[in-house]
């Protein structure tokens, strides 16, 4: 019986691991992308501090890295990921019109680049509830 | 000050663009203000913004988050304009005032880019505010 029991468990682990995976990249996706909302959010919030650095992430290399898709997985917590040192593809801006108070936030790049990552939290955000949908669908068998 | 989410970061940027808009109230408020005194006359105020990182490290967080916050409010020196008003109740022995030196057209362009500033934070959070809220409704 408690052989049976674990089998059970093992499948229900199975299982969940199968629905982890179906979900896993839109949510590393969404969870990226709402940090790099934050950072974009402060480099805002600094337009007018003067030199101040406006920071950016390299979505895809992150994600990639996240995902385990980068030029070297990482399967483990103690694995570095490669790339930059660190593991967080963190840079700094290279402005176009740099000002002369040292700050290298400019309003307008920002702005496009926040718009373009909220669009594309939507996406990821569509794509996931599709999935759910999806998934809640094959459970039902309508 | 503690900046964990992005509503820390407008909350501290949003004030400190709220000071600079109070600083150029004063600042028009008092732009003919005259004093009988030279030291006593008027002189601009403004605010000097430094950046709070989100990390305790006071640099670069690798969570990205960093806000604004006035570090201090500084007087401008400026020269108040020694006028000569006889006639004026508050003029020293010799007939002169001392009137304070505002540049109105400088205080407008401080104001509509704070105004600006305060907006875009606004619209900043906002927006992230209506994501998350769909993202509290994944899956229904």
């Amino acid at each position: 019986m408690a052989c049976k029991d674990r089998t059970n468990q093992q499948k229900g682990s199975r299982m969940t691991d199968t629905f982890r995976d179906h979900l896993s990249v839109f949510s590393t996706s969404l969870s990226l992308r709402e940090q790099r909302g934050a950072m974009l959010a402060s480099n805002i919030a600094n337009a007018a501090t003067p030199g101040f650095k406006a920071r950016d992430m390299d979505f895809q290399s992150v994600l990639a890295s996240e995902v385990g898709a980068g030029p070297m997985a990482v399967s483990d917590a103690r694995h570095f990921a490669t790339g930059t040192p660190g593991g967080a593809q963190t840079g700094y801006r290279v402005p176009v019109n740099p000002s002369l108070d040292g700050n290298t936030v400019e309003l307008a790049v920002e702005q496009m680049e926040f718009a373009e990552n909220s669009l594309r939290y939507q996406t990821s955000l569509t794509l996931l509830n599709r999935r759910i949908s999806g998934l809640m669908q094959a459970m039902k068998g309508e | 000050m503690i900046v964990k989410n992005v509503f820390d970061v407008a909350k501290s940027a949003m004030s400190a663009q709220m000071v600079r808009l109070n600083t150029v109230s004063s600042n028009m408020a008092n732009a003919q203000t005259v004093s009988d005194t030279k030291e006593g006359a008027y002189r601009p105020l403004r605010p000097v913004f430094e950046t709070v990182y989100g990390d305790q490290m006071g640099q670069a967080g690798r969570d990205g988050l960093s806000t604004t916050r006035v570090r201090e409010v500084v007087t401008l020196d400026r020269e108040p304009v020694r006028a000569y008003r006889p006639d004026h109740p508050m003029a020293d022995e010799e007939g002169f005032v001392y009137e304070s030196v505002v540049n109105t057209d400088e205080e407008m362009v401080e104001m509509l880019e704070a105004s600006r500033q305060y907006q875009n934070v606004l619209e900043t959070v906002s927006t992230l505010r209506t994501l998350m809220a769909r993202t509290v409704k994944m899956g229904q």
